[in-house]
């Protein structure tokens, strides 16, 4: 049983998904795609806690070996970020029941609960598979669910926002493809071991240089990295609360494995950044990201989108750390990755609470919620420090590696304007916190019923997740360990 | 090493963290809630009374919490300079709590529970930060000390609160993540740890240069010690409550903040260090600058709290030159100033508070004759604006002693006349407001239409007496009996065992 981990960890989701279609009674399917994630989940524990111990595991799908079989391959990089998949899905699935009831008509909870599955063993199969040809198949298996999970917003709003990052997404997946087809072309193999061995060979080909760049332009458009970043805020915004919440902690963080692993592990640094000026171009996009996106985020209304921009903003602090090329800023982008996805896991879901309670995420419609929902609203408060880097949360111990990263390069300036983005952090979280608890709350529409705190199912996930960003501020240990063992091993030898 | 006085440290921290479970729980009656305030106030103080002598006796008291990153651990000790920050710091958390409950129901405020909470929070972050074993520790109760004070500052909640918060906090986090935190992480980078040592953490080879950018970017950062151009949040706070002006302003958050600068300055770069660092010179200049134009504003300003924030301010200012002077009499004038400015600051804001709430008066040129209706008070300001100024029979009197002497020492002509110029700007801005409230009639036509011979004596509410009564008393004493803090003082630069 314990052999075939790497598999079963794609498996479970993916055969759970048509099951869901025998249990048919809304709750069942709930309480069965829970259990599903939840082994999914226990299963990306067991495969971390075995790949610290023994080291990388390479399983042969069919019993047929690599090159020539599909081998999937488990190091500590990917266990890693598959822990933070399925950690994050099971934790946002306890409240999906409670939020979807009132956002997607009853008779597409089926459905639903189907593509979130799919959605889950696409991003796990990206992450687990060793082959480049099956990070694409997995990469469309969660995209296509994706593009369909966003649809069910209960905005008409959402199929436009569906339908931009269908084309967005498509654009990404076919560079993707390409790339993959480019690299083929020159070694004739898929398998990423394989790839990494054969590619330095033909390193000095143009063709190689033109796969690499249209591999990482997909991957970067997956990423939303700016300017890339146009389908995210409105996917973001329209789609159901639980789905915002879900893709909002992985989706992203899958982009920036395919990057780290495709980046470092199979092209090398050398080729990367040495052949190529990527150092320069991931730095500018980086702290241009920071920037802008968060600049952008400070005048949004509606609150989902301010957390949309700020998760691309996000997405440059880790780009930043990732352009440093140093096993010091591969593991503080690492531990974002990891931190990001509990900040904005606990924010969004925070979020899919108002959206229940009160029916929308605009900013104005926040007054007086401090009171109304002193819990949830308490929730976005400490998730909105940590995002800003308040110590004691995940926040501070991400910038807190990034800046000595930064430092340990010599890049002072750097350094000095991660820590100033982190500011306008500081503004868009303080209009909300400013709206929800010094203006009285809006007087009750005749017919509506007044605002109260959200149910249990949902503050109990909430809470886990701002517990969460407060634990591991405080002990370390489990996320900085893995992160920089991860990082390290990239940098020690091939996967 | 004592275990039980390391209890008494953590207790010092802790108890006020865990007094705002029974304040909350207590939120009905009023009066056991303040008891909740006032009984974990006594025993804070009691702890840190321990603590000082236990270190008096040569006790070592160090604790371990927890390691947040490798290298980076929450620890706390206990050094000289520490213990006469939570001194004063517990000491007139307890003479506020009495001050607020006078003021509070006088003025009816709203939310007072809350505030009791925030107030405890607020108090035992200023105890982390006075206990700190590293720079680390103290950042981060640093940044809790902000947050906690936050929803003081905006009590009232008008749109002027909001105003007000929203400086307060900008520039508070602001300078503490853009430069406290890049300066924290480049002393880590360069030094490798971040513990307080005597004689400072950077190794002899050190580049200067960068060392002295350092430095800047501490002295920027710690925006709590108000080093101009990054004051504005202090008048900006100034909308809060008087007794959290009184508290946070003239003794917790200020002090902190200079405290911090302290701290770096002898504990992390040494004074060896500091002396030829290139920035030095400049950063002394930028803090005279500080003192001179914040004394000049004070003169203009009619709002008495504002008038005060802005002494403030310059008073910050005498502290952080007096460390940046980087000899022993400079660091003993400093540490001593920290104690000074307290007792004289907040009895002027308890002042201020009282006129508020028994006259309903904020500005100065309403207060002509104020001195028949209030002559407790306006004779506790008389004493107060003494010590500010460094006038016997007051405390006050030793720290510009001492930091004159320091000047003296080290050749700084223009900061010596910088600081007399401010002694006499003191003197401009503060002592006409008794002057005219003993001596000027009442304004003929007062909004009430009383004529002056019918003033009765009405002062603020007997609790808010008291606690006047108790900081006035503190200027005076010190004046007479400065020596435990003097030797306190001395002993900061004491190698420790």
């Amino acid at each position: 049983m314990l052999a075939h981990l790497p598999i079963l960890q794609v498996i479970v989701p993916l055969m759970a998904a048509p099951a869901c279609l025998i249990l048919r009674r809304p709750q069942l399917v709930w309480m069965f795609t829970l259990l599903a994630s939840t082994i999914a989940f226990i299963i990306s524990i067991l495969l971390l806690q075995q790949v610290m111990q023994t080291g990388t595991i390479s399983y042969e799908l069919g019993g047929w070996s690599p090159p020539w079989g599909i081998e999937y391959r488990i190091d500590k990089l990917n266990a890693f970020i598959a822990l933070i998949i399925s950690g994050v899905s099971t934790v946002v699935l306890v409240a999906a029941h409670t939020s979807i009831e009132k956002e997607i008509p009853q008779e597409k909870h089926t459905l639903f609960y189907i593509l979130y599955l799919l959605s889950l063993t696409g991003m796990l199969g990206i992450v687990t598979t060793g082959d480049a040809f099956n990070v694409f198949v997995f990469l469309e298996i969660s995209s296509l669910s994706a593009y369909s999970l966003i649809a069910l917003g209960r905005d008409r709003r959402a199929l436009w926002a569906s339908f931009q990052y269908l084309i967005m997404g498509t654009i990404g997946a076919t560079f993707i493809l390409i790339g993959i087809g480019l690299m083929y072309q020159m070694t004739g193999t898929l398998n990423m071991v394989d790839l990494a061995t054969r590619l330095p060979e033909v390193a000095e080909t143009r063709t190689v240089t033109t796969a690499y760049v249209f591999f990482i332009v997909g991957v970067c458009l997956k990423l939303a990295l700016f300017p890339l970043h146009l389908w995210l805020p409105n996917a973001y915004a329209h789609a159901p609360s639980i789905v915002t919440a879900f893709f909002a902690a992985t989706s992203t963080k899958v982009a920036a494995y395919l990057l780290i692993r495709f980046t470092f592990s199979i092209f090398g640094v050398s080729f990367s950044f040495t052949t190529l000026p990527m150092e320069m171009v991931f730095l500018t996009l980086g702290l241009l990201g920071i920037f802008v996106a968060s600049t952008v985020a400070i005048y949004q209304d509606n609150i989902k989108h301010v957390f949309a921009y700020s998760s691309v903003a996000q997405i440059g602090y880790m780009i930043v750390g990732f352009s440093m090329t140093t096993s010091a800023g591969l593991s503080a982008m690492l531990l974002h990755v990891f931190n990001h996805a509990l900040m904005k896991g606990a924010l969004f879901l925070a979020l899919g609470a108002v959206m229940l309670r009160v029916g929308s995420t605009q900013l104005k419609d926040f007054q007086g919620l401090g009171r109304q929902m002193p819990l949830t609203m308490a929730a976005i408060v400490v998730g909105g420090l940590s995002l800003i880097g308040v110590p004691l949360t995940v926040g501070f111990v991400s910038k807190w590696y990034l800046v000595v990263a930064a430092l340990e390069k010599g890049w002072w300036p750097v350094a000095g304007l991660v820590l100033l983005g982190s500011l306008l952090a500081v503004v868009y979280v303080w209009r909300i916190v400013e709206t929800a608890y010094f203006k009285a709350p809006l007087a009750p529409i005749a017919g509506k019923e007044q605002v109260k705190e959200a149910p249990m199912a949902f503050l109990l996930p909430v809470w886990m997740l701002v517990s969460a960003n407060v634990y591991f501020g405080l002990d370390t240990r489990l996320s900085v360990e893995i992160a920089t063992a991860a990082a390290q091993s990239l940098f020690g030898v091939a996967p | 090493m004592n275990s039980s006085l390391a209890t008494m440290l953590q207790l010092c921290i802790l108890l006020p963290i865990f007094a705002t479970l029974g304040i909350v729980a207590l939120r009905r009656h009023q009066n056991l809630r303040e008891a909740v305030s006032i009984g974990t106030s006594v025993l804070v103080f009691y702890a840190v009374v321990t603590i000082y002598l236990g270190v008096d006796a040569g006790e070592t008291i160090t604790v371990h919490w927890l390691q947040v990153l490798p290298g980076l651990s929450v620890n706390f000790s206990v050094e000289p300079l520490g213990v006469i920050f939570s001194l004063i710091a517990s000491f007139l958390w307890f003479v506020t709590i009495i001050y607020s409950m006078g003021y509070m129901r006088g003025h009816n405020e709203d939310h007072q529970t809350r505030f009791f909470c925030c107030f405890a929070i607020a108090i035992g972050s200023v105890m982390g930060v006075a206990f700190a074993d590293n720079l680390f520790t103290l950042f981060i109760f640093y940044e809790v000390l902000t947050l906690s004070t936050y929803p003081l500052v905006t009590h009232s909640g008008t749109e002027g609160a909001k105003k007000g918060g929203r400086t307060y906090l900008g520039i508070l986090l602001g300078t503490s993540v853009a430069f406290f935190l890049l300066a924290i992480v480049g002393t880590w980078v360069v030094a490798g740890r971040l513990d307080f040592t005597s004689g400072g953490v950077f190794p002899a080879e050190a580049n200067t240069t960068l060392l002295g950018i350092i430095l800047v970017l501490f002295i920027f950062g710690i925006g709590k010690a108000a080093i101009m151009p990054f004051h504005r949040w202090l008048p900006a706070a100034m909308v809060a409550p008087t007794p959290v002006s009184a508290l946070l302003h003239a003794v917790a958050v200020v002090k902190a903040g200079v405290f911090t600068v302290m701290k770096v300055g002898v504990f992390i770069f040494g004074l060896d260090l500091l002396v030829v660092l290139p920035t030095t010179q400049f950063l002394l200049y930028l803090a005279g600058a500080s003192v001179l134009l914040a004394s000049f504003v004070a003169m203009r300003q009619d709002n008495l709290k504002a008038r005060l924030a802005y002494s403030t301010v310059s008073q910050l200012g005498y502290i952080t030159i007096g460390v940046l002077l980087a000899t022993s009499s400079g660091v003993i004038a400093s540490s001593m100033n920290i104690a000074m400015h307290a007792f004289g600051k907040i009895t002027l804001f308890f002042c201020a508070g009282a006129i508020l709430v028994a006259a309903h008066k904020s500005n100065i040129s309403e207060m002509r004759g104020l001195g028949r209706q209030m002559p407790f008070t306006m004779v506790a300001f008389f004493i107060g604006s003494l010590s500010i100024i460094g006038l016997p029979p007051t405390g006050g009197t030793w720290s510009k002693w001492y930091l004159l002497m320091a000047t003296l020492e080290t050749e700084q002509l223009i900061i010596m006349a910088i600081l007399m110029l401010s002694s006499l700007l003191n003197i401009a801005y503060l002592m006409p407001i008794p002057f005219h409230a003993f001596f000027s009639n009442i304004p003929a036509k007062s909004e009430h239409g009383e004529s002056a011979a019918k003033v009765q004596i009405k002062e603020a509410p007997m609790a808010s007496l008291i606690a006047i009564g108790i900081a006035t008393l503190g200027c005076l004493v010190l004046f007479i009996y400065p020596n435990p803090l003097h030797e306190l003082a001395s002993a900061i630069l004491e190698p420790q065992q």
